[in-house]
């Protein structure tokens, strides 16, 4: 894969929360409609990296850039880069106080400046995509937690991102409600969306994923196509954590 | 009976008063309309900068919130209108009296108004920020509206707090109702006129008591 061409492309990443070393340097770069799948046990400092893509989080040293942008510069409109990176929470994050809509027409009409009748157009659109366009004038408690999931992927992708990052999309859902955020995560694939995913679906990443990376103590210990990372696992900690998710 | 009647509720009275009353509550609706804006607007401000982490910012706010928390609005009150024309700074009535509730009152608004904004988790202004709004503008379109949501209730109760308080700017001779009431007592040496204010300030505030009553209800209902 070239450097050159990626999407994202995070180098040298540390992270410090006061005495605590978070991320020791992990490099992450995604091509375009590539879909890498980051897996690894609690606390080894997933979201933490994921949040370093879209400055959430101010990493201590190192450089991200998305789309050609450089990230950390002093002179980036974070603002405008961020409207580039998709992101979808474990706990959706939907504004409550705001039907489905009005969740996906607010950055389009704030950050894009698009008419009240443009926005709601492109929402419209984009709730259709996550199949749930008859839901546009419910609110997010009327909703089950799958159709909330739903709209907060609406509500990134009808900004038309480079690219998406998932935290644990599913790991708040009912099992039954899994399925259906999965299977719009498909069809992002399948439309060609360059996607980062953190999850413990790992029958998802076996079918879907380009490339795996095990994370542990804040490094990437191991990375590889999904059948060489389920299939013949090499570091004894990414055998202990496959083992682990079996036995659950 | 008819004594007490003639005494407390003499219609004659308040007839020959009520242009004076009527005055006094055009004053106090007037002090009501600068105050409670004035103090919405400042509670707003206060809050934001509390959301500031920089100690240079937050140190030097919570002085000034507890200071005016603390100044009782009466003394802050004579001190404004009293006391600093002594140093050739005249504000007269009004002045004293609206820049005296901007302090007291903003500080309070203020205090609910934080309250409100760390009601609300940090995952929505997560997720506002990373569609690319603003810092303000996810303020403004998804915290505070939530905020103030949360708190209305101690808005509104708040807010009668403030309209009741516009009496003590009587003492300053600022002539709102309840100076006016007391100018025509003065005059017909009769109470009337004061009860008549009482009843005048019970309807003003009213219906805010039956909001606050309900939304407190809903509040509680939603728990
Ligand atoms: N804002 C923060 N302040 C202090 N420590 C933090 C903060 N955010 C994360 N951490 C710590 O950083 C470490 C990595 O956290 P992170 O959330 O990235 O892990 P994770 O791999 O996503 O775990 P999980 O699977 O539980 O979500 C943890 O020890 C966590 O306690
Ligand atoms: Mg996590």
């Amino acid at each position: 894969m070239l450097s050159g061409g990626a999407i994202l492309e995070a180098r040298g990443i540390h992270k410090h929360f006061g005495h605590l070393h978070v991320l020791k340097g992990v490099d992450l770069v995604v091509a375009p409609r590539e879909l890498v799948f980051i897996i690894g046990p609690s606390g080894s400092g997933k979201s933490t990296l994921l949040r370093c893509c879209n400055r959430l989080e101010e990493p201590s040293s190192g450089s991200v850039v998305v789309d050609g942008i450089d990230l950390l510069d002093r002179r980036t409109d974070i603002n405008a880069a961020r409207r580039r990176i998709g992101m979808v929470f474990q706990s959706f994050n939907l504004y409550p106080h705001m039907t489905a809509l009005g969740n996906v027409s607010l950055a389009l009409r704030r950050v894009l400046g698009r008419s009240r009748e443009e926005a709601e157009e492109i929402a419209h659109a984009a709730l259709r995509r996550v199949g749930l366009d008859e839901k546009a004038n419910a609110y997010p408690l009327e909703l089950s937690g799958g159709q909330q999931q739903r709209v907060a992927i609406a509500r990134a992708i009808a900004l038309e991102p480079r690219v998406m990052l998932f935290d644990e999309p599913t790991s708040a859902l009912d099992p039954e409600l899994v399925g259906g955020v999965l299977k719009v995560m498909r069809e992002l694939r399948e439309s060609g969306m360059t996607m980062v995913v953190v999850s413990h679906e790992m029958g998802f990443a076996r079918a879907a994923a380009d490339r795996v990376l095990f994370m542990d103590h804040g490094l990437v210990v191991e990375e590889g196509p999904p059948a060489q990372i389920f299939g013949e696992p090499r570091a004894e900690r990414l055998r202990g954590f496959l083992r682990d998710l079996d036995r659950h | 009976m008819d004594e007490f009647v003639a005494t407390f509720f003499n219609l004659e009275v308040v007839r020959a008063a009520s242009p004076i009353l009527l005055q006094g509550l055009w004053v106090t609706v007037q002090l009501i309309v600068v105050a409670v804006p004035l103090g919405l607007l400042g509670g707003v401000i206060l809050a934001l900068l509390s959301t500031i982490r920089s100690r240079w910012v937050r140190w030097p706010l919570i002085a000034w919130v507890d200071f005016f928390r603390a100044f009782p609005p009466l003394v802050l009150l004579m001190f404004l209108y009293a006391g600093l024309p002594f140093a050739g700074i005249e504000l007269g009535a009004f002045g004293a009296v609206a820049i005296g509730f901007f302090l007291n009152t903003s500080s309070y608004y203020g205090e609910i108004f934080r309250a409100g904004i760390e009601s609300i988790p940090r995952g929505q202004m997560e997720a506002a920020r990373s569609t690319g709004l603003t810092a303000v503008q996810a303020m403004t379109w998804v915290i505070l509206p939530q905020a103030v949501r949360n708190v209305l209730p101690d808005l509104v109760s708040n807010t009668l707090e403030v309209v009741k308080l516009t009496s003590i700017a009587s003492v300053v001779a600022l002539p709102e109702l309840l100076y006016q009431a007391r100018q025509a007592q003065s005059v017909t040496y009769n109470p009337s006129p004061i009860v008549a204010a009482a009843v005048i300030y019970f309807l003003l505030l009213w219906p805010a008591v039956r909001l606050l009553s309900r939304l407190e209800h809903r509040a509680v209902a939603r728990r």
